[in-house]
């Protein structure tokens, strides 16, 4: 059984006076793509800003490579090597394509390598890298998101429905990416498209109201037919 | 006629956009004033004052942008930072009367150093104590700011009593420069110089640095710069106790400005603070350079060419402003 990178335990969270996560328990292994589905409200976003520590869980545990971040504040979760791409990707649309990743490196000095593998998977950050990011299209920002979060080595990544409104060309170039960088890095991913979800998870999850509804790997949600019918009728019919 | 709006705007941005309106109004004000030495007379006033009201603007414009803090309590700092360089300068008579020009410029680096520091300190203490109980609560913010600043005010009355009290000059920014038939005080030019002095230190520290790096991004999104591991309460401390400190520093140019300060100028002067920082633009000290040039010019010259507008002036420009762009001229943050 592979070691599990972070897990949560009976997680609740509140928004204001809502009760949003309703006691969700999640093993994510190490590495590659672990995916978790759902429909529209049923929990994602708020799973993901909890374990960022971006809104507080009010009762149960997350703990990360062994370490209690339940209480941590957001940033010492980011520099325990986790990176965030929300869901709205976060960009500094009044800075420029170089300054959004100078950000995001350490120290602000950027590891050629690194630099040049991003180019690599993400040509449009090289051209446009001295452009305010606010110009960039939508597809583009979305690179730029995703190269912030892996200009620096990262334990853990969550991202959050990165396929959301793209063009199907850009979300071809976005699995190919995704491929790539969960070759050094565990990802989290949240989605509501299938196709693009089951075309690179190995483990995924399925969260309803707050809860998490099933666990297991992705090949057999794939292959079964009448559990995705059971657990995704709602958001699947609008992506597949 | 939408085309005919499209050939103005491209000839407006041509000629420099919003940057070149302090320029603008200075060419539409010549032939107003009508007088030539009248006209350079009002406009290095007018510049002088914007550089003044822009070094206590730009300081409550950061608040503004990055941390969402509805600081009414600004203006104590203001009058705070008057008193103090006032005290100074006077506890320094022997300097600041000296013929030396080295005695005159350090009294007067000492008053605007104690008002800075006051600043600093007084600063981090405001917003430990009356800010951060606050913060994401805009009513509560009014509220105790304005709170803090009656007693702010008082205090002024305790240390220094309600008389108003003179400032006095250093000698050598005492007088005037005559080139022709123009006038120009000579502390004018120091206060115009000291606040575009100001505005490159802070060009410089927003653009060339990462704490500027960080301070333009928290303006954007404080939540996404938390997420990639920065502490940006340290960041709010550092902005707050640096506007606090530019706000200071503006009032002690002001003591000298006006020779004549009382408790209340604070409270005064922040109207015109709170105009430069919204037709400014949240949050940009290019808007707020703006905005205080716009603000010190338009005073000056309505005072001479429509003195019974004088008051309604910069009501009127922030009207027009605010119709024209909502946001202000240049906001931090594009909408």
């Amino acid at each position: 059984m592979s070691e599990h990178i972070l897990r949560l335990d009976d997680v609740h969270t509140d928004i204001e006076q809502y009760h949003i996560l309703h006691g969700v328990t999640l093993d994510v292994p190490q590495g590659g793509v672990f995916v978790l589905l759902g429909r529209n409200g049923a929990g994602k976003t708020t799973t993901l800003r909890t374990i960022m520590g971006l809104w507080r869980a009010r009762k149960g545990a997350i703990v990360f490579d062994h370490h209690d971040i339940t209480a941590a504040h957001t940033s010492d979760i980011a520099r325990q090597g986790i990176a965030y791409v929300p869901e709205n990707m976060g960009i500094f649309a009044g800075l420029t394509v170089e300054e959004n990743m100078r950000l995001a490196s350490a120290n602000g000095r950027f590891d050629p390598a690194r630099l040049r593998r991003i180019y690599d998977l993400f040509p449009a950050m090289e051209k446009f890298w001295t452009k305010p990011a606010g110009t960039l299209s939508g597809g583009q920002k979305q690179m730029l998101a995703i190269s912030r979060a892996i200009i620096e080595p990262r334990r853990l990544i969550l991202i959050d429905e990165p396929t959301k409104g793209l063009a199907p060309a850009i979300i071809r170039a976005m699995i190919d990416a995704f491929r790539e960088v969960a070759k050094e890095t565990t990802i989290l991913l949240v989605e509501q498209n299938f196709l693009f979800a089951s075309s690179l998870g190995s483990n995924v999850a399925v969260i309803d109201d707050g809860r998490i509804v099933h666990h297991g790997t992705m090949a057999a949600l794939v292959e079964d037919k009448a559990l995705q019918t059971q657990l995704l009728s709602l958001s699947l019919d609008a992506h597949q | 006629m939408a085309s005919a709006n499209k050939t103005m705007g491209g000839a407006f941005e041509r000629i420099g956009g919003v940057n070149a309106l302090p320029v603008i109004l200075m060419i539409i004000a010549l032939p107003l004033v009508g007088s030539f030495s009248s006209w350079m007379t009002l406009t290095v006033a007018g510049l002088a004052m914007g550089m003044m009201i822009f070094l206590m603007a730009s300081g409550l414009s950061l608040i503004f942008g990055l941390m969402d803090v509805l600081n009414f309590g600004h203006s104590a700092f203001i009058s705070f930072g008057a008193f103090i360089a006032a005290s100074v300068l006077a506890a320094l008579a022997f300097w600041v009367e000296s013929d030396s020009v080295l005695l005159n410029f350090l009294a007067l680096f000492l008053a605007v150093s104690a008002a800075a520091l006051f600043g600093l300190i007084a600063g981090w203490f405001f917003e430990r104590v009356i800010i951060k109980p606050v913060y994401r609560d805009h009513l509560r913010q009014i509220l105790i700011t304005i709170g803090a600043l009656i007693i702010a005010e008082q205090l002024i009355l305790t240390i220094w009593g309600g008389a108003p009290i003179p400032v006095e000059r250093p000698a050598i920014l005492q007088g005037s420069i005559i080139i022709g038939d123009v006038a120009i005080e000579i502390y004018r030019i120091f206060a115009f110089l000291l606040g575009l002095a100001a505005f490159l230190a802070l060009y410089l520290v927003l653009n060339r640095t990462r704490v500027g790096l960080l301070i333009r991004a928290g303006v954007e999104n404080r939540e996404m710069v938390e997420a990639l591991g920065f502490r940006i309460d340290r960041v709010f401390i550092a902005v707050f106790m640096a506007g606090s400190a530019l706000a200071a520093i503006g009032g002690s140019m002001w003591a000298g400005y006006q020779g004549l300060i009382s408790a209340t100028l604070g409270s005064e002067l922040m109207v015109l603070v709170f105009i430069v920082v919204i037709i400014g633009g949240l949050g940009s000290i290019e808007g707020s350079l703006l905005g205080a040039l716009l603000v010190g010019l338009l005073g000056n010259y309505v005072a001479f060419i429509f003195p019974k507008l004088s008051l309604a002036s910069n009501m009127l420009l922030m009207l027009i402003v605010l119709l024209w762009r909502p946001w202000g001229l240049r906001p931090a943050v594009k909408h």
